[in-house]
C-alpha cells in the first residue's frame, strides 16, 4: 500500500517508551523493574506512545507516568481507576494503563477497585505491591502481614491483610495475574497479555521497598516465588485460581491466575461507543429531530 | 382576558397518588396553554408521612408558587387538619366525606365540598381512584371541561384494557357531575389559551441544557434532590449518544467526569451538598490539571444529611471554598427553571475556554419544581465553543508544552491520543512541561510562574462575566438583593411593594464567582437602601458580597426552615425593616407539612 511518500516508521521498541525524566525512586527500588517491564510490554503491542495513556494516583509507584513516554495523568490519591474509567469511556480507542501502589489501590482507593473490577472495563491495572506505605516514610498498608512492625504499628500490626487476587477474582475481574519485579521478562509478558486482554486486567507485582520494608525484601520473594505456568495451572478454572490465590508461605505462586475471555468488556455493552471515541466527536449539537422528539414527550 | 392566577393545594400521604395526579393536572393545564409552577412539600419517606403539593396556575408565565391557596384537595384527615386554615376566603376544600371531616372553625368564606368515595365509586376497593374522583370535581369547579382528563386517562390505561379505562373515566365523571350538582364553581374559569405548553422540571432542564451543550459524558451517584438529572440523562442517553454512568460514590463521580473531560468529552455530574463535599478534592485537581468539567450542586437543607426533601441556599461557602489552595473556577446560580437550561451551555463555553472547573448552584425548589413553559424557550441550537484544543498532529508544535506560560494564562490543550503531543498532567504542581515541581523538582520560581499563569485566567473570566441585573426603577429608595433561585419571588415582592407605594427595585446575581468588584459596585453604588434576601441562616451571600465589594446591606431577610420563600414573606420583611423595627427579618412559615 502507498504511504503518501512518508518514511516507513520502524516498529516501536522499549526505548521509544523511555521517558525523558529519570525516576527519583530510591536506588534498588522494585519499581525500576516494573517500569522496564512496562516499557517492553507497550513496545511488544506494536502501538505508538501516543496510543497509550498511563494514569496513576499518589505514592512512590504513582510517579511512574512521569517516567514513561506515553500520555499520562498523575491524579489524586486513590482515584486513578475512577479517572481511568472516565478516560477510557471518553476515548476507548486508546490503551489505558493504571499504575499505583497497594495503599493507593487497595486502601484509599479500595471502593473504586471493587467497582472497576466488576465493571470489566478494558484497562490494565498494575499495582506495585510492597506491603508498606513508602512515600509517607513507612506505615502499615492493607497488604502488610499480621505482626508487621512499622512506624504506625510499633507493636506489630493486629489487622489481617487483604488478598487482592482473591478479591479481584470474586469481584468479577477477567484477567488476574501476579508478577515479581525481580523477573522483568516474566512480568512484562503478564503485562503485555493484560494490555491485549479485552476487559479489566489486574497485575499485582511484588515490588519490594528497600527502604521501609525489611520483611518483604527481594531475597524474601526470590526464595519463594514459583511460576504457575510451570505447575500446569489452568487459568480458566476459577476455583483453581482461588486456591492458588490463597497460598502464602514458603512457596508463593506468581503468573496468570485467572483469565475469562468469554465476557464482554464494558465498552462492548455500550451502544453509544459503537461509532468512535466520544471525546473525539465534533458534531456535538442536538439535532432538530432529536430536539423535537424530546419536546413532544413534554407536551 | 384578565390575569388568571389560581393555586391548588393537594394534600395526602405518599402513595395516595398525589405524585401522579399532580402532573396529570399540570398536563391538562399545559394542553390548555395555562402556565404553572408547583412546589411539593414532602418528607423523606416512600410511604407514610404527609405531602402537600402547591400548584399555581396562571395565564402568564409563572416561576414561583405564590402566596395563597384557593382550592385544597384533601386526600385524608391529616390534609384537612393541616391545610383547612391555609385556604383563602372565596376558596374551597374538596375531601372524601367517608373518612374526612373539618374539625374546629371553618375559615370565613371557605366552601366545604364533601364527596363520598363509597357512594360515587359504587364501593370500589381501588382506593387510588379517590384522586381521580376529586380531580373530576375540581375540574368542574374550575370551569374546565372533562375532555382533557378523559383523554389522558384513556391513553394512560389503554394497555390495561377497556374496563380499566371505563372505570377511571367513570369515576372522574362521577366527581365532575357531583360537583356540578352540589358545589359552587369559582367565579373565573380556567382559561383556554392558544399555545400548548410543555411540562418540565429544573433537573430536566439542566440535563437538557447539558445535551444542548454537547455533553457526551454524564455520571452521578443518586442523591435527592439532584437525581432527576441522572434519570433524564439515562432515559435519553442512547438517543443522544451520551455515556451515562451511575458510580460507586461521589468521589468516583467527580474523578470519572474529570477523566472523561481529559479524554475530550464535555463532562458533567450532579449531586447535592453531601455528595458535593466528597467531590471537592477532585475539583481542585481539575483546577490543577486544567481540565474543564461542570459539577451541579442541587442544594437541600444542611448541615450534614440535613433536610433531604427541603430547600436551602446554604452551600454557597462550600462551593467558594471547595478544595484546598487557589485555582480558577466559575460558579453560577440559575435564576429559574428555564434558566437551568440556559446556564449549562454558557458555563461549558467558559470552562472550555479557561480550562477550569465550573459549578452550578441550583436548589430543591428549582430542581424538583414542575412547571409549564413555552416550548419555544428551549433553544437546542446553542453555541458550542471548545476553546483552544489540539486534536491533530501539526509540525508547529514540535516542542509542545501542555502548560505553556501565556499572557492570558490559557495554554492550548492537546487531547490524549494526538500524535506529537505526548505529555503528562499532574495534580502535583508542575512546570510548563508537566514535570512535577514537588519532590526533587521543587523550584520556587517555577511554582510562582505557573501559579501566576493559572490565576491570570481569572482576569479573563471576570471580563467575560456580566454584571448583576437591575430591574425596576433605577432611583428606587429600596433595593432587594438576591441570587439564584429566588429571582421571581423577589421580583414579585418588589412589584407588590411598589403597588403599596414603596419605591423598590431588585438587583439579582446569577454569576457568583469570580466577582468583579468594579462591575458589581457600578450597579450597587446607585442603591439607597438595600436588603439582602436569601434562604440560609448566616447570610452567606451578604457576607460574600461584602467581602468581595465592601458593600454592606441595611437589612436582611433570611429563611432556613426548609420551605421556600413566598412573595409576601419578603414584602412583610421589607416593611418591618423599612419601618426600623429590625435589621434581620425571619418570616413565619404558614403552610406546614
Amino acid at each position: 500500500m502507498a504511504n503518501d511518500g512518508k518514511p516507513i516508521k520502524a516498529a516501536p521498541t522499549a526505548k521509544d517508551f523511555k521517558g525523558s525524566i529519570a525516576p527519583d525512586w530510591c536506588p534498588g527500588c522494585g519499581d525500576f523493574g516494573v517500569l522496564r517491564a512496562l516499557e517492553m510490554a507497550c513496545a511488544k503491542t506494536g502501538r505508538e506512545p501516543h496510543d497509550f495513556i498511563t494514569i496513576s494516583g499518589i505514592g512512590c509507584s504513582s510517579n511512574l507516568p512521569g517516567f514513561i513516554n506515553t500520555y499520562g495523568m498523575h491524579t489524586l490519591h486513590g482515584r486513578s481507576l475512577a479517572v481511568a474509567t472516565g478516560m477510557k469511556l471518553s476515548n476507548h480507542e486508546m490503551k489505558v494503563i493504571v499504575t499505583g501502589g497497594d495503599g493507593d489501590g487497595y486502601g484509599i482507593g479500595g471502593n473504586h477497585f471493587l467497582h472497576t473490577v466488576r465493571r470489566n472495563i478494558d484497562v490494565l491495572y498494575i499495582v506495585m505491591n510492597n506491603q508498606i506505605y513508602g512515600l509517607t516514610i513507612g506505615q502499615t498498608s492493607p497488604t502488610s502481614r499480621m505482626g508487621m512492625k512499622t512506624k504506625s504499628t510499633p507493636f506489630g500490626s493486629v489487622e489481617q491483610p487483604l488478598n487482592p487476587l482473591a478479591l479481584a477474582i470474586l469481584s468479577g475481574a477477567t484477567y488476574v495475574a501476579r508478577g515479581f519485579s525481580g523477573d522483568t521478562k516474566h512480568l512484562s509478558e503478564l503485562m503485555y497479555r493484560g494490555i491485549e486482554h479485552n476487559g479489566f486486567a489486574l497485575v499485582d507485582v511484588f515490588s519490594p521497598c528497600i527502604t521501609f520494608n525489611k520483611d518483604n525484601t527481594f531475597a524474601f520473594f526470590k526464595q519463594r516465588v514459583n511460576k504457575l505456568e510451570d505447575e500446569g495451572h489452568d487459568p480458566t478454572n476459577m476455583q483453581a485460581a482461588l486456591e492458588q490465590a490463597i497460598i502464602w508461605g514458603d512457596e508463593i505462586p506468581i503468573g496468570l491466575f485467572y483469565e475469562d475471555t468469554t465476557r464482554d468488556a464494558l465498552e462492548d455493552l455500550e451502544p453509544v461507543l459503537q461509532d468512535g471515541a466520544l471525546g473525539r466527536k465534533t458534531d456535538l449539537a442536538v439535532t432538530e429531530e432529536q430536539g423535537a422528539s424530546i419536546i413532544k414527550q413534554m407536551m | 382576558m384578565g390575569n388568571y392566577d389560581f393555586a391548588i393545594g393537594m394534600g395526602g400521604a405518599p402513595g395516595q397518588g398525589i405524585e401522579s395526579s399532580g402532573p396529570l393536572l399540570l398536563r391538562i393545564c399545559a394542553r390548555r396553554g395555562i402556565y404553572a409552577f408547583t412546589y411539593s412539600a414532602y418528607q423523606s419517606l416512600i410511604r407514610g408521612g404527609h405531602t402537600f403539593l402547591t400548584m399555581r396556575l396562571s395565564s402568564e408565565p409563572v416561576a414561583n408558587h405564590g402566596d395563597k391557596i384557593d382550592l385544597v384537595i384533601a386526600l385524608n384527615q391529616d390534609a384537612m387538619d393541616k391545610h383547612l386554615q391555609n385556604v383563602v376566603p372565596g376558596g374551597a376544600i374538596l375531601y372524601n366525606s367517608d373518612n374526612t371531616k373539618p374539625e374546629g372553625d371553618v375559615p370565613e368564606g371557605v366552601q366545604l365540598c364533601p364527596l363520598s368515595f363509597k357512594e360515587l365509586s359504587n364501593n370500589s376497593r381501588n382506593r387510588i381512584m379517590l384522586n381521580t374522583l376529586l380531580l373530576g370535581a375540581a375540574l368542574n369547579m374550575l370551569g374546565a371541561g372533562l375532555e382533557q382528563l378523559e383523554n389522558i386517562l384513556t391513553i394512560q390505561f389503554q394497555r390495561k384494557g377497556q374496563a380499566v379505562v371505563d372505570e377511571n373515566v367513570g369515576i372522574a365523571r362521577a366527581g365532575f357531575d357531583h360537583a356540578a350538582e352540589h358545589f359552587t364553581p369559582f367565579p373565573t374559569s380556567l382559561p383556554m389559551q392558544d399555545k400548548p405548553l410543555a411540562v418540565t422540571t429544573g433537573n430536566d432542564m439542566m440535563a437538557m441544557g447539558g445535551a444542548a451543550a454537547g455533553v457526551k459524558f454524564y455520571c452521578a451517584y443518586p442523591m435527592s434532590p439532584s437525581t432527576g438529572v441522572l434519570h433524564w440523562m439515562a432515559a435519553n442517553a442512547r438517543d443522544l449518544g451520551i455515556m451515562v454512568r451511575q458510580v460507586e460514590d461521589e468521589i468516583g463521580v467527580a474523578n470519572m467526569a474529570i477523566g472523561a473531560a481529559h479524554g475530550g468529552c464535555r463532562a458533567m455530574c450532579a449531586t447535592s451538598g453531601g455528595g458535593f463535599a466528597l467531590m471537592t478534592e477532585a475539583i481542585g485537581s481539575a483546577g490543577m490539571m486544567e481540565i474543564p468539567v461542570v459539577m451541579i450542586n442541587v442544594q437541600r437543607g444542611g448541615p450534614s444529611t440535613g433536610l433531604p426533601t427541603k430547600t436551602e441556599q446554604g452551600d454557597l461557602w462550600q462551593l467558594l471554598g471547595a478544595s484546598q489552595g487557589d485555582f480558577p473556577k466559575i460558579i453560577v446560580a440559575p435564576t429559574s427553571i428555564v434558566d437551568g437550561f440556559d446556564v449549562i451551555p454558557e458555563i461549558f463555553n467558559l470552562v472550555d475556554k479557561y480550562q477550569c472547573p465550573g459549578m452550578v448552584l441550583s436548589d430543591l425548589t428549582l430542581s424538583m419544581g414542575y412547571t409549564n413553559i413555552d416550548p419555544d424557550l428551549i433553544k437546542w441550537d446553542q453555541k458550542i465553543d471548545r476553546g483552544e484544543v489540539i486534536t491533530e498532529d501539526n509540525d508547529s508544535d514540535e516542542n509542545y508544552q501542555r502548560f505553556k506560560i501565556t499572557e492570558s494564562g490559557i495554554s492550548p490543550r492537546a487531547l490524549p491520543g494526538t500524535p506529537g503531543h505526548v505529555h503528562v498532567v499532574a495534580t502535583d504542581d508542575h512546570d510548563e512541561d508537566g514535570v512535577l515541581i514537588s519532590d526533587e523538582f521543587t523550584n520556587p520560581h517555577k511554582r510562582r510562574d505557573i501559579m501566576e499563569k493559572r490565576q491570570r485566567k481569572m482576569d479573563g473570566i471576570m471580563a467575560d462575566l456580566p454584571a448583576p441585573t437591575l430591574t425596576g426603577p433605577e432611583d428606587a429608595d429600596l433595593t432587594l438583593v438576591g441570587w439564584g433561585s429566588t429571582d421571581s419571588l423577589i421580583e414579585e415582592a418588589a412589584s407588590l411593594l411598589r403597588a403599596e407605594g414603596y419605591s423598590t427595585n431588585h438587583v439579582h446575581f446569577r454569576w457568583l464567582y469570580p466577582m468583579d468588584e468594579e462591575k458589581v459596585n457600578q450597579v450597587l453604588s446607585k442603591c439607597k437602601r438595600a436588603i439582602v434576601v436569601e434562604c440560609n441562616y448566616t447570610g452567606q451571600f451578604a457576607r460574600f458580597l461584602r467581602g468581595e465589594t465592601g458593600f454592606k446591606a441595611n437589612g436582611h431577610i433570611r429563611k432556613y426552615d426548609g420551605e421556600p420563600f413566598m412573595p409576601h414573606h419578603i414584602v412583610d420583611g421589607a416593611k418591618e425593616i423599612e419601618a426600623g423595627k429590625t435589621e434581620l427579618y425571619i418570616p413565619y412559615q404558614e403552610i406546614v407539612v
